[in-house]
């Protein structure tokens, strides 16, 4: 345990802490850019190249960066030193000189980590202007890259190449001209990127951001002619109120509907019936499959980060996965059929619009086979919970105060099985409820399946049903899914279903949820809050929703029929690795 | 009158380098056998108190990084030989490898022994291919012998060196870089510690040394640490092969004991300022170095001299100045060097050297303020306090070091919009003098943009709005009849 000084302070240090960790545990504060710890998924992003954190240490000749310096017997620390703060101010006044100077029409504007250190810094001038860089913006589907306000933090690159091993984003060029940039330097939308959004969720700037559709929804809105309908993810509730000043974890079901309906959406319904329609479409494929000698394992599909994931790096798996559309897109599809016929309405005077913790189903939505039918998209409009969060401050909505309303129905009705499709484990854990009691006819007492909990980024569970072992493999991060499809292909592995979500913690950890600013715990609180909203639903299995019973008697007929198969299922397109 | 002492440069020029027994003939690979009879501790013994120090231009005690590699725990260790020799102007590297190749493959051999490793890399510039023809070869020929390979003279020690060719980028040869590039990874320097001799390639203990470090090491065993302490200073003993160049009558390289002094290298090696010009100021250490004056001319040379006039050893490279050299123009020069060479990976390098070579750029056009000085240095200071490599770290060095010696010339550009050397072409005018001109129209012959006029045998006349200051005019009067102004 090596002792140091911080500030003349003395304070025993452990072994492995850097000055900076050490003078957080301190109780200091040295500001950061480019560093990133986020040690639950075991990634740690640490270039030292932002070269925002100098600290001044006795006897060397150099200022040292806190995030990378280790700590040693006797050293002595000085965070406060001036020499060591006007460098921490010229390195921010240089990242600004080469910038934008945008903020106010940034959408990163308040949660920017760049902005919030030059007002911490106290920058009001800028000495150091001189030339700047000048790249096109880069639109897809889901995300914009503007590489003029990239600061070079890297920390993309390492979400993408370590923790989702996509590799899309490397920095090239050298000098006043590096930059990060895609494969090839081809547009985002051509090349192997998931659209996960990881690099969003980390990306201090607004270099990287959701591609907006906030615009298109406001005009569909206002417009009388259409009748707007609204589904929310289950990730969404347990995530929205951070925006407004609430505590990670707040549950804000009620809220998050009344500020909807506040917002003018016809009907307010829940992505969550999609979910628990999902686990019947998938639980009917999963048996099936186990019957009759399927192919093994099955793999969700309801994120579609790792399904355009598979599609590019793994063609040859491409069997794998359940056809089993995923819950957004079923109920698009059951919105612009089953609901229009109810409501007399035209499908194509229907909007759909689906907030999500998301932006791969931006992109999802965006899929041409998706759709149920050449005329119109099922959803129509993918708005992230950051951009729902937008759209009622700007309208004027008390968050705080907005009355707690209810889904409408009858897509609004949902089982504790569908909460838990926004967290790690909890579509596997969902099916297998349903699968149990259909296998074995008997009732499911204990419903949880502890093995499925968890925050860790792999896990295997066994379930004992009807003597035979079922063998569930649960991952998150697409590093750990290459891990799992690459022991199967080796076939050393031996699974019947696998869960795989792209995004840290599940969906709950999405890249378009609020931004965690490399803290963890908030994902994790949002994962157990999830768990609260399951154990307090009276109905804790999808089959037996009532609606989703009524569906199927009024209009589907019977799981897997063929309606179901052609609106429910889709199928995947082999694709390069670029 | 001084004398050159060639130990590294001890075969060059005299031996065939593509013939091993030739090297053989010299005392070759002596060492090597003196080595492995001799214990690994005994061996780093004497490179320690040799007091060598790394020649690749950090100047760190090869002794002790030998140590620290040898500590370090690790199942594999490698030796590298960096001869990425990215300075520009610098050849030195490259004469010793062309001109004896085994005395770096026989240094590398026993660094191999003396660490515990059983790969070397010989990291090299692939412009560089006659090198690489004879190192290839020299291997070959080293294997035949049985000095290198399995089982080197019959001992259980076994070591390999491979070639790898450099990625080009002068900044590979800063050694996490340089490990980078190996790798197959960007070729970006990475934060140390850890150092190389815990953490280098493919994250094992690796032993990373210049090419005349390695060199140096033969010699230093067979003939002892006392014999190698004859030659150079107390803190740096030895000699070190410098890369003479600029406005001096003898160029090419000079291998001297350290401590000898800059006058007896320019004038008693180098044979004075050519052209009978007067000395204005010699650089040192390529991009990383600094400029000193001739107040200094008699300091002994070696690495920390060097550093308290604001230089550096660097590599070697050693450029002499005559009096129509402009400081803040050189200045400017190296600083373009590093701003193209940076990598790009930290904000104070990527951006900050861009940022002072425009107050460059503003002096020597002749727009800048007193207060632009203030801010070229404190901004110099934090690129030097908070770079992320030593390419960074250094850069501001010859700005710094210019304005320490010739502020006056800085503040001329300044105050008087002057450039006294007559070289930054926004300050300067070419003008006729009509009494000498004999109208002859050769100037007006040359002049690309047609800025001068006059009928034969009649004075000429410049057009300053015209002309764009190329000199061509003043290169081609033989009636002295144009000068700057
Ligand atoms: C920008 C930069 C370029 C460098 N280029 C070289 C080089 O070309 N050759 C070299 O031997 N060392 C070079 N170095 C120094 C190496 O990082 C390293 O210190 C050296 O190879 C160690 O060997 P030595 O201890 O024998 O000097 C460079 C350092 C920097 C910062
Ligand atoms: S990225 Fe940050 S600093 Fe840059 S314009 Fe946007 S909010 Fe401002
Ligand atoms: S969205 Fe995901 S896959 Fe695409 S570049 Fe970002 S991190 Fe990589
Ligand atoms: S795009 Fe964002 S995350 Fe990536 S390096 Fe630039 S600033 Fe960092
Ligand atoms: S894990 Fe969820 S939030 Fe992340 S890409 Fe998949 S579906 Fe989207
Ligand atoms: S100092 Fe320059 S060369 Fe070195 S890491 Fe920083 S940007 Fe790259
Ligand atoms: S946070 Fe330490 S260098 Fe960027």
């Amino acid at each position: 345990m090596p002792k140091i000084y911080i500030n003349g302070d003395e304070f025993e240090a452990s072994e492995n802490d850097t000055v900076l960790t050490a003078v957080q545990k301190f109780g200091g504060y040295i500001p950061t850019l480019c560093y990133l710890n986020l040690k639950d998924i075991n990634i740690e992003n640490k270039p030292s190249s932002c070269r925002v954190c100098m600290v001044e240490i006795e006897g060397r000749k150099s200022l040292a960066p806190a995030c990378t310096t280790p700590v040693s017997e006797g050293l002595r620390i000085n965070t406060l030193s001036r020499q060591a703060v006007e460098a921490r101010r010229t390195a921010i006044q240089l990242l600004l000189s080469d910038h934008p100077q945008d903020c106010l029409q940034c959408p990163k504007n308040g949660e920017c980590d760049l902005q919030r250190i030059a007002s911490e810094l106290n920058i009001v001038k800028n000495p150091f202007m001189g030339k700047t860089t000048n790249y096109k913006q880069d639109i897809s589907t889901a995300i914009i890259r503007d590489p003029n306000k990239c600061i070079m933090c890297r920390r993309c690159e390492t979400m993408c190449n370590d923790f989702q091993t996509v590799g899309v984003l490397s920095a090239v060029e050298r000098g006043f001209n590096a930059v990060i940039k895609p494969t090839f330097d081809l547009p985002l939308e051509e090349t192997a990127c998931t659209f996960c959004g990881q690099c969003v969720a980390v990306c201090p700037t607004g270099a990287l951001e959701e591609d907006s559709y906030i615009d298109y929804v406001w005009k569909d809105l206002v417009n009388e002619k259409k009748h707007v309908v609204v589904q929310t993810a289950p990730a969404v509730r347990v995530a929205l109120a951070e925006e407004f000043g609430f505590e990670p974890g707040t549950i804000s079901t009620g809220k998050l509907v009344g500020a909807l309906k506040l917002l003018g959406f016809d009907k307010v319904f829940d992505t969550n019936f999609g979910a628990d329609l999902t686990i019947i479409e998938e639980a009917t494929e999963f048996k099936e499959r186990l019957e009759n000698d399927g192919f093994l394992p099955m793999l969700t599909s309801c994120c579609p980060g790792w399904i355009k994931f598979l599609e590019h790096q793994f063609p040859d798996l491409i069997e794998m996965p359940s056809s089993a559309k995923s819950p957004q897109q079923m109920f698009g599809a059951i919105v612009k059929s089953y609901y229009a016929q109810k409501a007399n309405l035209e499908p194509k005077n229907i909007t759909v619009v689906s907030i999500m913790p998301c932006l791969a189903k931006k992109y999802e939505a965006s899929r041409k086979e998706i759709n149920s039918s050449p005329d119109y998209k099922d959803v129509d409009y993918v708005l992230t919970t950051r951009e729902l969060a937008k759209m009622i401050k700007e309208a004027g909505i008390n968050f705080t105060t907005v009355p707690e309303r209810s889904y409408d129905n009858p897509l609004g009705e949902s089982t504790g099985a569908a909460a838990i499709f926004g967290r790690t484990g909890g579509v596997a854990e969902a099916a297998l409820r349903t699968t149990y009691e259909w296998l074995t006819g008997r009732e499911l007492r204990t419903v949880e399946f502890q093995a499925l909990h968890g925050y860790e980024s792999l896990r295997v569970a066994e379930v004992d049903i009807n003597g035979q072992i079922i063998k569930i493999g649960v991952a998150y991060g697409l590093g750990n899914a290459r891990k799992l499809l690459e022991a199967i292909r080796d076939k050393k592995i031996d699974l019947h279903l696998i869960e795989i979500m792209a995004c840290p913690g599940g969906c709950v950890g999405g890249g378009g949820q609020p931004y965690h600013h490399g803290n963890f715990e908030v994902i994790k609180k949002r994962i157990d809050a999830l768990n609260v909203i399951d154990r307090t639903k009276i109905i804790r299995k999808s089959h037996e929703n009532p609606y989703i019973l009524r569906l199927y008697n009024e209009y589907l007929e019977k799981p897997g029929s063929e309606k179901a198969q052609q609106l429910l299922h889709t199928h995947y397109l082999e694709r390069e690795w670029l | 009158m001084c004398e050159q002492i060639r130990i590294v440069l001890r075969n060059a020029g005299n031996i065939n380098p593509e013939n091993i027994e030739d090297y053989l003939k010299n005392d070759g690979y002596l060492a090597l056998a003196k080595a492995l009879e001799s214990t690994r501790e005994e061996v780093i013994d004497i490179i320690s108190s040799s007091n060598l120090r790394g020649r690749g231009g950090g100047g760190f005690p090869t002794g002790l990084k030998w140590k620290f590699t040898m500590q370090a725990k690790g199942d594999e260790k490698y030796v590298i030989c960096n001869a990425d020799e990215g300075d520009p102007g610098a050849f030195m590297d490259r004469s010793i490898l062309e001109g004896d190749p085994h005395s770096v493959l026989e240094g590398m051999t026993i660094g191999g022994y003396a660490v515990g490793a059983k790969k070397g890399i010989i990291y090299i510039r692939a412009e560089y291919p006659l090198a690489v023809e004879r190192l290839k070869n020299a291997i070959c020929q080293a294997k035949e012998f049985g000095l290198l390979g399995e089982n080197i003279l019959g001992t259980s020690f076994s070591f390999d060196i491979e070639i790898r060719l450099g990625a080009g980028a002068f900044v590979c040869g800063e050694e996490t870089a340089l490990i980078h590039s190996i790798e197959g990874s960007r070729g970006e320097p990475r934060n140390k510690p850890p150092f190389p001799s815990t953490s280098g390639l493919w994250g094992k203990p690796t032993l990373i040394n210049n090419v005349e470090t390695f060199a140096n090491i033969a010699p230093i065993i067979l003939n002892g640490p006392d014999w190698f302490r004859q030659y150079g200073t107390k803190n740096s003993p030895g000699t070190k092969v410098f890369a003479l160049a600029g406005d001096v009558k003898n160029v090419g390289l000079v291998e001297v004991p350290m401590g000898t002094t800059l006058r007896e290298i320019i004038f008693d090696i180098g044979g004075g300022i050519k052209g009978d010009k007067k000395f204005k100021a010699v650089q040192t250490g390529g991009p990383s170095g600094g400029c000193i004056p001739i107040e200094y001319l008699d300091t002994p040379i070696d690495y920390d001299s060097l550093q308290n006039l604001g230089s550096m050893m660097g590599s070697g490279g050693m450029i002499v100045m005559d009096e129509d050299t402009c400081m803040v123009d050189v200045a400017k020069f190296y600083l373009q060097f590093t701003v193209d060479e940076s990598c790009g990976k930290c904000t104070t390098c990527r951006i900050g050297n861009v940022r002072l070579l425009e107050i460059l750029e503003k002096i020597t056009s002749g727009n800048a303020h007193l207060e632009d000085l203030e801010r070229m240095i404190s901004l110099s200071n934090v690129i030097k306090n908070s770079s992320l490599c030593g390419l960074g770290q250094t850069a501001p060095n010859p700005v710094l070091s210019t304005f320490k010696y010739f502020e006056d010339e800085y503040k001329a550009h300044i105050l008087d919009r002057v450039c006294p050397a007559g070289i930054c072409k926004n300050l300067i005018r070419y003008e006729v003098i009509p009494q000498n001109c004999q109208g002859c129209t050769a100037c007006a012959r040359v002049c690309p943009t047609q800025a001068i006029s006059g009928e034969l045998r009649k004075p000429h006349f410049i057009d300053q709005t015209k002309c764009i200051k190329c000199g061509s005019c003043y290169s081609t009067c033989r009636f002295n009849a144009i000068k700057i102004v």
